[in-house]
């Protein structure tokens, strides 16, 4: 049943070889996980942030970012390549650690905090390039996220450091603080302290979303427009519980896997545009209302706070 | 990869920031391909060649009218393109002469992409070569008709000599300009508006020639049958629609077959995306046309990255495309709308507070870039998004200004 979601993107791809039968080779399929390696990895990060009870809305102006700031100060120049990316691996952790602190200590509520940096990030993206970014990235740069075989080696990394770090005791506490806050503060976890690394996890997912976009598609200012959305909706439809305490990140994986084969199969099949955006709505909705109508579950598993409540 | 989701509140601050991005989302989109023989068909009559219905915006005399001013010698100085009028019907201005220092005043609909930003600093450059232009105020409306209509009020009462407006959007930004005709000569450039109270409007020949020019390169570069992919940013925005019914038209009667028409919300990852897909389902795809040229580089690497030859190509006059072009000895053609036509209202400003005569429609030449001119046109100083025909590599200040390097 976690793994549910597995079956329906066997269900999709069997679908799109129907139509496209070079989806079962590998090249073919690789050139698919490619395409979706972003994703992948925003769903990955953005696992960590809802499971322990909050969003991060701010990633796609991140990605955003990322990539103009990348293109501006490579400007073609490949020597330049490895320093800009331990840069904006270093922003990206920057952005992660200032929502979380906003959010755990100041106790802002997460989305408006992250909102708020969403604003932030793409008004200064403007500003800063007036609607135009200027520079160019490097081969080296864009090998990361335009050559399949690299694409999908830092997809089965991240992949594998985001189940090793949910098995180790963190993924537990973390797991434990979206469920009950107070009852995880109350046995000893340091709940402050895991949400802030949970929203770190995520800059870093971003910054690494943003090396991969910029070397798939190029620079662009609209580059990570409406990714924060279309991460969220992976999330949940692995299976991950809005409001937290539930769900695995391989199957929030899975659901990136399984919205990027979903918006293949709509364009393969010729009704792509306005319905995208459509689908990631209805299932945001559906899975939020799926999850409220699960009533046996609030006598097994209170609410947040509940336990203190009395 | 860009993909708003609209459903959930917070989508509606995000398109505040993103302004601009107020189009309307596809509905439809055509991917037929059912009768590539559709050889003879008037441009009224829309065969299946895989093209779709016409648009509603398509107006068969205006169609015509572009395609004839292709040919037609612009009057002018041929080196200064922005002075140029291809038939011009002048007007007489002078009751609006005026002595002294003047004040000038502009109503700018946007500066959210490269196009309006490259076409702005040509504007503050050409403002800068007139020392009689005492105070240049301009007003930013930020992609919104709101802001324009008040802002168009705001600069009619600040004494302006002459007001220039580049307009939002066609119809709803009418009422505003007929008010501020009654009060200043207005000069009125790139989108029109619905009144000819203006005492100038100015733009290039327009969309149809600019889908024309596109389309009628693949239907001379492709051989008979081939499968032609054409890449729309979004439907209704009249602009993009002309170059669209244009090309729709020139594929109508042609012995091409359309594969697909889609829209790629001028994202490079998706339009990457929407290619490759292409490729894969067809095995093979023989010429790309685009509405703009924007993603055009995307669209290339879709197939370098497939392993294939890439096809005869239409792109734009923006850098990244043009060094591309060159860089793999493309077979290419950039239609352009170009951004000098900036500087051609505050001429025109200029020409109508001195009494003199300007042409009630400024029809600017649209040169096309081709493989005999690309080297003319191809800048690797200037940065990736820079549009070659800015027409400002003599006004001061260039190429810093525009982001290039000496």
């Amino acid at each position: 049943m976690k793994y549910a979601i597995f079956v329906v993107l066997a269900l999709l791809l069997a679908a799109i070889a129907v139509a496209n039968p070079f989806i079962l080779e590998p090249a073919g399929f690789l050139a698919f996980v490619k395409r979706a390696a972003p994703l992948v990895i925003l769903a990955a990060g953005q696992y960590f942030v809802i499971v322990s009870g909050e969003f991060d809305l701010s990633v796609g102006s991140l990605v955003t970012v990322e990539v103009v700031v990348a293109a501006r100060l490579i400007d073609g120049n490949e020597a330049a390549t490895w320093p800009v990316l331990a840069l904006l691996i270093a922003l990206g952790l920057l952005v992660g650690l200032v929502n979380g602190v906003v959010t755990a200590l100041l106790r802002v509520p997460s989305f408006i905090t992250t909102l708020g940096m969403m604003l932030i990030l793409s008004g200064a993206v403007f500003l800063w390039t007036g609607g135009a970014p200027r520079g160019a990235l490097s081969q080296s740069f864009r090998v990361f996220g335009r050559d399949t075989l690299w694409a999908v080696l830092i997809t089965l990394a991240v992949g594998a450091a985001a189940v090793l770090l949910t098995r180790a005791t963190y993924g537990r506490t973390l797991i434990a603080t979206g469920d009950n806050e107070r009852a995880a503060a109350l046995s000893g976890v340091r709940v402050a302290r895991a949400r802030i690394l949970a929203f770190v996890i995520s800059g870093l997912a971003a910054a690494i979303a943003g090396i991969m976009l910029g070397g798939f598609a190029g620079v662009s200012a609209q580059v990570g427009q409406g990714l924060e959305f279309s991460a969220i909706t992976a999330v949940v439809l692995g299976g991950v519980a809005l409001g937290g305490g539930r769900g695995s990140v391989v199957a929030a994986m899975g659901g990136a896997l399984t919205l990027e084969a979903m918006f293949t199969l709509l364009n393969l099949y010729g009704i792509s545009g306005a319905l995208e955006y459509t689908v990631q709505g209805v299932i945001i909705v559906a899975a939020v209302a799926a999850g409220a109508v699960q009533l046996p579950r609030l006598f097994i598993t209170p609410r947040k706070g509940d336990a203190h409540a009395s | 990869m860009r993909r708003s989701t609209p459903i959930v509140i917070v989508a509606a601050a995000a398109t505040l920031v993103a302004s601009g991005c107020t189009s309307d989302k596809p509905t439809t989109t055509a991917t037929q391909s059912q009768n590539p023989g559709a050889s003879q068909a008037s441009a009224t009559q829309a065969p299946a060649t895989g093209t779709g219905e016409q648009s509603k915006f398509f107006v068969q005399a205006d169609y015509d009218a572009q395609l004839a001013m292709r040919t037609k010698t612009a009057q002018g100085p041929a080196d200064k393109p922005w002075e140029q009028a291809i038939d011009p019907q002048m007007v007489g201005t002078s009751k609006y002469k005026k002595s002294g220092s003047i004040h000038l005043c502009f109503s700018n609909a946007a500066v959210n992409n490269p196009w309006r930003q490259v076409g702005w600093k040509n504007m503050q450059a050409e403002v800068g070569l007139h020392k009689e232009i005492a105070k240049f105020t301009a007003l930013d409306a930020e992609g919104k008709d709101d802001k324009q209509i008040s802002d168009i009020a705001e600069l009619t009462g600040k004494g302006c000599d002459a007001l220039i407006v580049s307009p939002n959007t066609t119809a709803t930004l009418t009422p505003a300009v007929k008010a501020a005709c009654e009060k200043v000569p207005v000069i009125v450039f790139d989108r029109g508006v619905e009144t000819d109270c203006p005492v100038s409007f100015i733009n290039p020949i327009g969309g149809y020639a600019f889908g024309a020019d596109g389309a009628e390169f693949l239907v001379e570069q492709v051989p008979a049958g081939g499968k032609v992919l054409a890449l729309r940013i979004l439907p209704g925005v009249d602009v993009l629609e002309t170059r669209w019914s244009a090309a729709k038209v020139t594929f109508d009667n042609s012995k091409l077959q359309v594969v697909g028409v889609e829209f790629t919300d001028g994202d490079a990852a998706k339009t990457k995306s929407i290619v490759s897909d292409y490729i894969q389902r067809h095995g093979k795809i023989d010429g790309v046309w685009m509405d703009a040229g924007a993603t055009a580089v995307a669209a290339i690497e879709a197939f370098e990255d497939a392993g294939l030859p890439v096809p005869p190509i239409v792109g734009e006059d923006q850098q990244d495309f043009l060094q591309k072009w060159k860089q793999n000895n493309l077979t290419a053609v950039a239609p352009t709308y170009p951004t000098y036509q900036w500087r051609t209202p505050v001429i025109a400003a200029l020409k109508i507070l001195k009494g003199e005569e300007v042409p009630k429609a400024w029809k600017l030449p649209q040169p096309k870039i081709t493989s005999e001119n690309l080297g003319k046109y191809l800048q690797p100083n200037m940065p990736p998004l820079h549009y070659a025909l800015c027409g400002c590599e003599s006004l001061p200040g260039f190429p810093e200004s525009w982001g290039g390097k000496k």
